[in-house]
C-alpha cells in the first residue's frame, strides 16, 4: 500500500502559522532515517487552511505532504486529532510516526500509540538506524542514565526533543501536498472551556539565545528582578529550577529541566542553581553555561564553562554594571 | 454511593537523590540505585494530594493502587494517612521494572483496576521519575475506554463532570469530561500534604488488598512493545574557568571582562 513503511512526521505550526522549528528538525531527523531505511518521508498536517504551511513542509524535505484538513481541528482536541489520525492510519501503516515532544506530542501519541497497539518511544534526545532497526536513545532516571531502545511493533512511535534533528535547506523539487477532509468516527467526551496565556511571548524561553535562570538560593522574588535585569540587557529570558516555581517566585512558564522547557541557548546562566540531573537534563546542551553559587562544591560547577564562587547579592550586581558599562569586543556582541 | 477515586502511584528510588546514587549497570542494561530509599513517585504524590482535595470539597473514597515487584509498606502507609481510604497493592517478581514497559504496566493496572470493583475518577502523576515516559495514564484510560485529560494543576468534581486545568507551555487551559473519565497531574497542582502520626498510626487499620500475578489473569510477558538494548551514563561534564578576586563584587566584574574577552558575551 502506498505510503507504507514510509518514515512519518507529524508536523505542528508556530503562532505565526508557519511550521514550528521542532517541525522542520523533525524534517531533518526523519530525512536520515528514511535514507537509512531506503524508505519515504512524508508529513502530516492537522488544522484549517494549512495550504501556506504543508507547501513549506514539501519544500523542506518531505516526499508527501498530507493536509489533514476541518475547521474543528484550527486548535488542538486531544480527541478530534486522535480520530482524524487513526482515520488517515487506516490507510497505510508507516514503519515510525515521529512527533515533537512537545505540549500536543506528548498528549497525543500515547493516545494513538496504545490506539493502534504500537510502540512508543517518548523524549527521545537522538534515533538512528542500525543495522535496518530503528534506536532511539532517551533519558531515564530523571537523566542519570540515558537508554537505548528499540519497538518491537510494526510501526515505531516517538516523540522527539528540540534541537535533536538539524533542519535541511530546501530542496529543488518540492515533494506533492495532499489535501483530506479528516473524518471523526467517534464522539467527543472532552470539552475545552477556554485558556489563559501568562508567559511573556516576546521572548519565549525556547528560542531566547541567553537564558538567564535563578534558582532555590535566590531566596525570594526580589533576586528574580535583579535576573530579569541581566536577561533584559542581554536580549534574553528568564528561566528557573523548580523551587522558585513552586516557591511562587517564578510563573511556571519559567521552568527549565525534565518536567519544564528544554532550552539549548548560546549562553546559560545559572543563579544559584546546584545543578541537580533533573534540571541538567533541560539546559546541559547550552552552548556556554556560566554558574554563580556560593559553594564551591556545587555539580553546576562540573557541568559549566564559566563559574565564580560567591554570594549573587554581591556578584550579580557588579557582573550586570561591568557589562552594562564594557562595551562588547568586535565580533562578540550579538546584543549590541 | 459516594465519588469512588482511585490514584495510581509508583514506587521509585528517591529522584532527588545524588546522581552517584544512580548507579548505571550496562551490562545489564539496568540502574541500581545505592543508598537511596524508595518513595512515591513525586508526580504520583500530586494525583494524590488532588484526590484528598477533591475527598475535602465533595467528599470521596480514595483507594491508591501500587504495582510492583516489592513494595515497602512504609511508604504506602505514610501515604495511605495523608487522606486515603483503602490501598491496592499488586505485587510479584513477574513486576521487574526492567522486564515492564508503559504498555504491560497498563495493562496490568487496568486488570487490577477492574477487580477493585468500581470506579469514577482514576489519578495517576504525569510520568513517572524512573522511566520519565508519560505513557502508562493515557493507555490505561484507552484501555479502560474511558476520557483522559492530561498534565492537571487544578481538579474539580462537579455533577458529574470532572473540570480540569491543564498546564500549557504558556499558560493553561480549562478542560471538561464527563465520569468516569482519568487525569494525569503534573507537579504544579502543588505538594502532598503530610499526615499527623496520629493519621500514620490509624492508618494502619485501614483495608490493604494484595493481590499477586496469578490474580489479574494478565501475564506481562509478550506484553511488552519496547525493548531496552543499550543503557549508558550521559557525559555531561565540562572543564570550568573558575573566575576568583579578592571579593565577589571583583570577581561579577571580572567574570563580565572574561566573558567579553572570550567573545562570549
Ligand atoms: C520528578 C521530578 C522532576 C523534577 N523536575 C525538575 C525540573 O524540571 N527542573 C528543575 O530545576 N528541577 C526539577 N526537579 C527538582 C530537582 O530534583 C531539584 O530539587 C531542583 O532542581 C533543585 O533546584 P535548585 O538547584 O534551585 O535548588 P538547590 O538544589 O537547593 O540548590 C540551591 C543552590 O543555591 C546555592 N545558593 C544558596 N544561596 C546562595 C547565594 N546567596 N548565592 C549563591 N548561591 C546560593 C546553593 O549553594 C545551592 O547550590 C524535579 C524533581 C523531581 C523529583
Amino acid at each position: 500500500m502506498e505510503g507504507s513503511g514510509s518514515v512519518v512526521i507529524l508536523a505542528e505550526t508556530a503562532e505565526s502559522g508557519a511550521p514550528a522549528a521542532i517541525s522542520l528538525e523533525l524534517l531533518g531527523l526523519g530525512r536520515d532515517l528514511a535514507d537509512g531505511l531506503g524508505a519515504d518521508l512524508s508529513a502530516v498536517i492537522l488544522g484549517s487552511g494549512m495550504g501556506d504551511a504543508a507547501r513549506e513542509l514539501a519544500a523542506r524535505g518531505a516526499d508527501e505532504v498530507i493536509q489533514l484538513e476541518h475547521a474543528s481541528l484550527s486548535t488542538y482536541n486531544p480527541e478530534l486529532y486522535q480520530e482524524a489520525m487513526l482515520g488517515l492510519l487506516k490507510s497505510f501503516t508507516p514503519r515510525v510516526l515521529l512527533a515533537g515532544h512537545t505540549a500536543m506530542g506528548q498528549d497525543l501519541l500515547p493516545r494513538l500509540a496504545f490506539s493502534l497497539s504500537c510502540g512508543l518511544v517518548t523524549d527521545c534526545v537522538g534515533a538512528r538506524v542500525e543495522g535496518g532497526q530503528i534506536l532511539f536513545v532517551r533519558p531515564v532516571y530523571g537523566g542519570n542514565a540515558l537508554a537505548t531502545q528499540r519497538v518491537t511493533t510494526a510501526t515505531a512511535m516517538a516523540t522527539v526533543r528540540a534541537r535533536v534533528g538539524e533542519a535541511k535547506a530546501p530542496t529543488a523539487t518540492p515533494g506533492e501536498v495532499k489535501v483530506i477532509e479528516a473524518s471523526f468516527a467517534a464522539p467527543v467526551r472532552l470539552e475545552p472551556k477556554g485558556r489563559e496565556t501568562l508567559e511573556d511571548r516576546e521572548c519565549p524561553l525556547e528560542e531566547a539565545p541567553v537564558v538567564v535562570s535563578g534558582g532555590r538560593g535566590m531566596g525570594g522574588e526580589e533576586g528574580f528582578a535583579l535576573l530579569r535585569e541581566l536577561a533584559s540587557l542581554l536580549g534574553g529570558a528568564v528561566g528557573a529550577s523548580r523551587p522558585p516555581v513552586d516557591s511562587g517566585w517564578a510563573p511556571s512558564t519559567c521552568q527549565v529541566g525534565i518536567t519544564g522547557k528544554v532550552v539549548a541557548p548560546d549562553i546559560y546562566i545559572a543563579v544559584a542553581i546546584s545543578g541537580s540531573t533533573q534540571h541538567l537534563s533541560g539546559m546541559s546542551e547550552a552552548g556556554k553555561i556560566v554558574a554563580i553559587n556560593k559553594d564551591p562544591d556545587a555539580y553546576i560547577f562540573k557541568v559549566s564553562d564559566y563559574g565564580v564562587v560567591g554570594d549573587w547579592k554581591q556578584v550579580l550586581p557588579a557582573f550586570t554594571a561591568a557589562l552594562r558599562e564594557a562595551a562588547p569586543e568586535q565580533g562578540g556582541a550579538r546584543w549590541a | 454511593m459516594g465519588l469512588r477515586i482511585i490514584v495510581c502511584a509508583k514506587q521509585v528510588p528517591d529522584p532527588e537523590g545524588p546522581p552517584s546514587s544512580f548507579e548505571v549497570n550496562a551490562s545489564e542494561r539496568k540502574v541500581i540505585p545505592r543508598g537511596i530509599p524508595p518513595v512515591i513517585n513525586p508526580f504520583d504524590e500530586n494525583a494524590l494530594e488532588a484526590a484528598i482535595r477533591i475527598k475535602e470539597s465533595v467528599g470521596a473514597s480514595i483507594t491508591l493502587l501500587s504495582l510492583g515487584k516489592s513494595l515497602s509498606r512504609a511508604v504506602i502507609l505514610k501515604a495511605v494517612a495523608a487522606g486515603a481510604d483503602a490501598s491496592l497493592l499488586v505485587e510479584g517478581d513477574a513486576f521487574e521494572p526492567s522486564d515492564l514497559d508503559s504498555s504491560s504496566t497498563a495493562s496490568l493496572l487496568a486488570a487490577a483496576i477492574e477487580k477493585a470493583g468500581g470506579y469514577d475518577l482514576i489519578l495517576c502523576g504525569r510520568q513517572a521519575a524512573d522511566t520519565n515516559a508519560g505513557q502508562v495514564g493515557l493507555g490505561l484510560a484507552c484501555i479502560l475506554g474511558i476520557p483522559a485529560i492530561t498534565l492537571a494543576q487544578k481538579v474539580e468534581v462537579e455533577d458529574g463532570r470532572v473540570r480540569v486545568e491543564r498546564v500549557l507551555p504558556d499558560g493553561y487551559e480549562v478542560v471538561e469530561a464527563p465520569l468516569p473519565a482519568l487525569v494525569t497531574v503534573s507537579g504544579e497542582l502543588g505538594d502532598l500534604r503530610y499526615p499527623s502520626l496520629q493519621a500514620i498510626k490509624a492508618a494502619k487499620a485501614l483495608p490493604q488488598t494484595v493481590l499477586g500475578p496469578d490474580d489479574l489473569g494478565v501475564d506481562p510477558h509478550g506484553l511488552a512493545r519496547v525493548e531496552t538494548v543499550g543503557l549508558e551514563a550521559p557525559k555531561r561534564e565540562r572543564s570550568c574557568k573558575l573566575v576568583e578576586a579578592d571579593t565577589p563584587e571583583e570577581a561579577g566584574r571580572k567574570l563580565a571582562l572574561v566573558l567579553r574577552q572570550d567573545k562570549i558575551l
